[in-house]
């Protein structure tokens, strides 16, 4: 009895099937990274405490409009998105202590100690008609500042980037300057 | 020496494709593995507005989207040019977020559901309007992690 040897199997279109797979996982997949700007909205207030909400000093509040043409106004005064990073800048350090800009109040911070944390909250308003490109132009540039603030702070105190810091330690730069951004109350901003 | 007599005929061996299909899986598999599956069909043009100060989503699997646009041109007769809400596979207007959230919090284990990010695509030519009625529906539903997609540009320095 002669023995029957199985015969080979030819793996030459192999690398064929192979490319079929990967044309077709190419093309059902997506490649894009998960990248934007993370916010948190504030929560909706119930109905009894709607009448002693808005108890934030004056001084501690800026402003930030966007109206219908995309124009902006920080503050009072109007102005162009290269100016406000380095309004918003000024306005949470308040460098010279002026009465007008945002105060300050000593927090105690674990691992750092007391730090004077500027009380001021930035308000955002836009209105129906602004364009999202704006908006997040905006937002860009108000999270710019505060980025630049953080590096500066970490600079300072750690002699590195923010970025580059351990998790505690940006935990503590975190709590020495807070991103306070409220995204107010959706109003109509009539154009002036 | 005999030995060392050339031979008359010198070809170019073949080149061994025998390794050509180990490679290929292995792109194979670095595809699967780097890539997410396109879950949903775009039924409305998302550019998203570049911002420079992005970053990234550390979690994408707790990421719900909502996709806000003008619909695509095969939806257009349909649905006109005005800017629509997609969610899934189908347009909805602002009331049905909140199904959405609900649905979409369901899907995710008791651990997790604090940290559920919803993640607005829209287009940079989008008004407002609409995004803040999204907002809105967002905050009454407490869904309050959300990010604005955006792609990162080119630090213009």
């Amino acid at each position: 009895m002669a023995i029957r040897k199985t015969p080979e199997i030819n793996g030459g279109s192999m690398a064929d099937i192979s490319f079929l797979i990967l044309v077709f996982f190419l093309m059902v997949s997506t490649m894009d990274k998960e990248e934007g700007l993370s916010r948190r909205l504030p929560p909706l207030p119930s109905e009894d405490q709607k009448v002693e909400d808005q108890k934030v000093n004056r001084r501690n509040i800026i402003q930030v409009k966007i109206n219908s043409n995309d124009r902006l106004y920080a503050g009072s005064e109007m102005m162009d998105v290269s100016q406000l990073k380095d309004k918003i800048k000024e306005f949470l350090t308040n460098p010279y202590d002026d009465p007008t800009l945002p105060e300050k109040e000593m927090r105690e911070i674990a691992g750092l100690g007391q730090y004077p944390v500027s009380k001021g909250v930035i308000s955002l308003q836009n209105d129906r008609g602004t364009s999202y490109s704006k908006y997040i132009e905006v937002q860009n540039e108000l999270v710019k500042a505060i980025n630049e603030l953080r590096d500066q702070f970490a600079m300072q105190q750690y002699g590195k980037k923010f970025i580059k810091l351990d998790e505690t330690k940006q935990d503590i730069v975190r709590k020495a300057i807070p991103q306070s951004i409220s995204e107010a109350e959706p109003k109509d901003v009539k154009k002036k | 020496m005999a030995r060392f007599i050339k031979n008359d005929k010198k070809e170019t061996p073949a080149i061994s494709t025998a390794s050509l299909p180990d490679i290929v899986f292995m792109m194979l598999m670095f595809f699967m593995v780097s890539v997410s599956m396109r879950s949903t069909d775009r039924m409305v043009q998302v550019r998203v507005p570049q911002a420079t100060e992005v970053a990234k989503l550390e979690r994408k699997e707790l990421c719900s989207y909502i996709y806000i646009g003008t619909p695509t041109q095969a939806y257009q007769a349909q649905y006109g040019t005005e800017s629509r809400i997609q969610l899934n596979d189908s347009f909805r207007n602002t009331d049905e977020i909140r199904d959405f959230i609900a649905a979409e919090r369901d899907n995710l284990s008791e651990v997790d559901r604090p940290f559920m990010t919803v993640s607005i695509k829209a287009d940079q030519d989008t008004r407002m309007g609409i995004i803040t009625d999204v907002k809105q529906q967002l905050r009454r539903c407490s869904a309050l992690k959300i990010m604005y997609g955006a792609r990162k540009a080119g630090k213009a320095k």
